[in-house]
């Protein structure tokens, strides 16, 4: 029996290594927000967190501090009703943060399609808060990453704008146009320097979601969705789908014919 | 209707023996306690509920409410001079670490698993490989906020009885908003660690009595298949926070998963057996001292997800009891020949000697004497008969059963394992519950 000192290989966590940036997060209060953030606190990040309950904003902050953040700035607005001056309020920011890297726009409302075909208001909400309100946030966020010839804008839309479906539609078709607008930022920023991304997440725990069955190969968790969109503000194509087999299913989805498709409740 | 609770048809615990319905709320932020707790009262009770690593029906609440706190996980206040860390209670262990590490600092103890809520080590007032220089979790709390379902918030620090009931009070004294402890230095993340092999579970005791005086974490992995002059055969595993090294954390994944349940023959009597032996004979060849990460020795079975599936769709029982040192010694002997003669031996059996740290709460499991530890898949009643034996031998050397461990103790069992539950429930929260707690009190 020999004494001999073995070792026993720790599984060490890879810490990235890169120079600390400097971050945008609209909509910061969401579960897939909060991950996404915490990747970022643990790099040393500075960011700037936007959403409408200063309370909670400061709640998380501190959490992001105490994970390693380098500085962490909160402005509590509601997001919908500023985005006409979204260009104001991303200059104060990036005056803040000494410059900026990456935006991510991450706010966003499910809403539900039967009240929204009875109630023009919820309709209105819905495309609102996913289509009108965040463009115009997107818009200003590309025209400073243009400028800068640098840094990334990515947004979260949905698989449920690949397909109008007849359980949420609004949802869908707001989600959808956001895609598209998003697409073309980034076909007008190639060449640049700059990016934009549009992140499709499928299913997601959230509690967005609870109440609905979950659990088994199609549901992603919030953490799973945070680091799809860290990664997207590094490198990938302009549209990208979390986690990546939804680009198959959907592309599977949106080619059933119509009259196979109307005979599903989807 | 039920408002922020929705249904759950399959909500289990670990030992994933009772999968029944319940409602579940999972806040995100601490602000939405207060509304959620107004829903709760003695008619329709509920219960605060964390990553449900406990195994049996203390953290179930059937046909009920529970609160699942998991989402309300942020860090309040971290100093990293002192150690003092304040979070909310959904915050895991696991994550803690994170952020512990990398400063130099450590939980003050760990059960065997990091995924733990902060919550949820109080309220079971946790223990680790580290008792008898640690004390428990509770142990090191400084301050913590409890939210009652008669709308009122206490701010709890040692001292306060309401505190001393909260710590190890099973969730059923309040809803535990966030917690501050106080962490331990680290001089590295790595730990210097000897294996012993013993022969006899007699040797057991020696050895552990030599150690717990050289060794900030102790404990012995029994092999209880055998029995014979071999009985409770084993290892004793002890280890110091190693001098040498860096303060690397864990990777946050388990590197493997059990995508699903084995078959119910998978662990029987034959495969333990078998499953024991090569154990043994491997960790006997690096018999001596090893430096390890903190990783494989804290928390060897967290590197596989969901590993409760390998004993099958039935589930499995953990009994867990601890002896006074007086009987300590024939008890458990007693205990491994019952659990040989019964055929029905677990593959993973641990020992371990508590200090004689005074319990930091009314209802906390461990007192000055032995643990011993062991799982049993779930074969209806024949395994219910060996836990009634085994209770006897537990009742009988003055000992008492572990409620995060327990699905099945009889109220007597729990009264005399723990004399101070009646001036505990002066403490209880009526409109909180358990299916274990209308069990041991009924």
């Amino acid at each position: 029996m020999d004494g001999s000192l073995g070792y026993t290989q720790p599984s060490v966590e890879v810490r990235a290594t890169t120079a600390s940036n400097r971050v945008v997060i609209l909509g910061a209060l969401s579960a897939i927000a909060t991950a996404t953030a915490r990747i970022y606190a643990r790099e040393g990040a500075s960011l700037v967190l936007v959403a409408r309950n200063a309370q909670r904003l400061d709640a998380l902050a501190a959490d992001l501090r105490a994970r390693g953040a380098r500085e962490v700035f909160v402005s509590a607005m509601d997001l919908e009703a500023e985005a006409g001056k979204a260009a104001v309020w991303l200059d104060t920011w990036v005056a803040q943060l000494g410059g900026l890297d990456h935006v991510h726009l991450i706010y966003g409302y499910l809403g539900s399609q039967p009240e929204a075909s009875a109630s023009p208001a919820e309709l209105s909400r819905i495309i609102t808060s996913n289509f009108s309100s965040a463009v115009q946030w997107c818009e200003a966020a590309a025209n400073i990453l243009r400028r800068q010839k640098h840094g990334a804008l990515v947004a979260v839309s949905s698989v449920a704008g690949d397909r109008g479906r007849q359980s949420n539609y609004a949802y869908g078709a707001a989600k959808g146009g956001l895609a598209l607008f998003v697409q073309g930022l980034a076909h007008s920023l190639a060449g640049t320097g700059a990016r934009a991304v549009v992140v499709k997440p499928g299913f997601v725990d959230t509690p967005m979601t609870d109440g609905l069955k979950k659990g088994g190969a199609m549901w992603a968790s919030a953490d799973q969705i945070g680091h799809a969109l860290r990664s997207a503000a590094d490198k990938g194509g302009p549209i990208q789908y979390a986690p990546g087999k939804w680009r198959i299913i959907m592309s599977i989805i949106r080619a059933v014919p119509a009259f196979i498709f109307h005979k599903t409740k989807l | 209707m039920n408002g922020p609770f929705h249904s759950d048809s399959t909500l289990s615990s670990w030992g994933r023996i009772v999968r029944d319905r319940h409602l579940v709320a999972r806040p995100r932020f601490g602000d939405e306690l207060p509304g959620l707790l107004r829903r709760l009262s003695p008619d329709a009770p509920g219960l605060p509920i964390g990553l449900r690593r406990s195994y049996g029906d203390s953290i179930l609440n059937p046909e009920g409410r529970v609160i699942d706190m998991t989402a309300l996980d942020r860090i309040i206040a971290f100093d990293r001079k002192t150690g003092l860390m304040r979070a909310e209670a959904g915050l895991s262990l696991s994550q803690a670490l994170q952020v512990l590490v990398p400063a130099g600092w450590f939980v003050p103890t760990t059960p065997g698993t990091r995924f733990a809520t902060l919550g949820g080590a109080v309220a079971n007032d946790v223990h680790g490989k580290n008792h008898h220089t640690a004390g428990t979790f509770g142990a090191s709390v400084t301050r913590l906020s409890l939210l009652r379902t008669d709308g009122s918030t206490h701010e709890l620090a040692p001292g306060d009885q309401l505190f001393h009931a909260t710590v190890g009070g099973l969730g059923l004294t309040g809803v535990i908003a966030w917690v501050e402890f106080r962490a331990s230095r680290i001089p590295s993340a790595h730990l210097d660690a000897e294996d012993t092999a013993f022969m006899r579970v007699e040797d057991y005791f020696d050895i552990a009595a030599d150690r717990k005086t050289r060794f900030e974490h102790t404990m012995a992995w029994v092999d209880c298949s055998t029995g014979g002059a071999q009985l409770g055969r084993g290892i004793f595993s002890a280890a110091n926070w190693s001098p040498h090294g860096d303060l690397a954390t864990h990777t946050e994944q388990p590197r493997r998963k059990v995508p699903l349940d084995a078959p119910g023959f998978t662990l029987n009597a034959l495969t333990v057996r078998a499953f024991n032996s090569v154990r043994h004979e491997l960790k006997r060849m690096r018999y001596g001292p090893y430096r390890t990460h903190y990783e494989p020795f804290l928390y060897p079975l967290d590197g596989i997800a969901d590993w409760n599936r390998l004993y099958g769709a039935s589930g499995f029982y953990q009994y867990q009891c601890v002896l006074p040192p007086a009987s300590a010694r024939d008890g458990v002997v007693e205990l491994l020949k019952a659990i040989s003669a019964s055929g029905q031996g677990s593959p993973l059996a641990v020992l371990k000697d508590f200090g004689s740290n005074p319990a930091a709460g009314l209802l906390s499991f461990p007192m000055e004497g032995t643990t011993l530890a062991l799982d049993f898949r779930n074969q209806g009643e024949r395994t219910l008969r060996l836990m009634a034996d085994l209770d006897r031998i537990v009742a009988d050397a003055g000992g008492r059963l572990y409620p995060a461990k327990d699905g099945r103790m009889p109220a007597a069992m729990f009264r005399a394992g723990f004399p101070k539950w009646q001036d505990f429930c002066a403490y209880l929260d009526p409109g909180l519950s358990s299916a274990f707690w209308r069990r041991v009190s009924a």
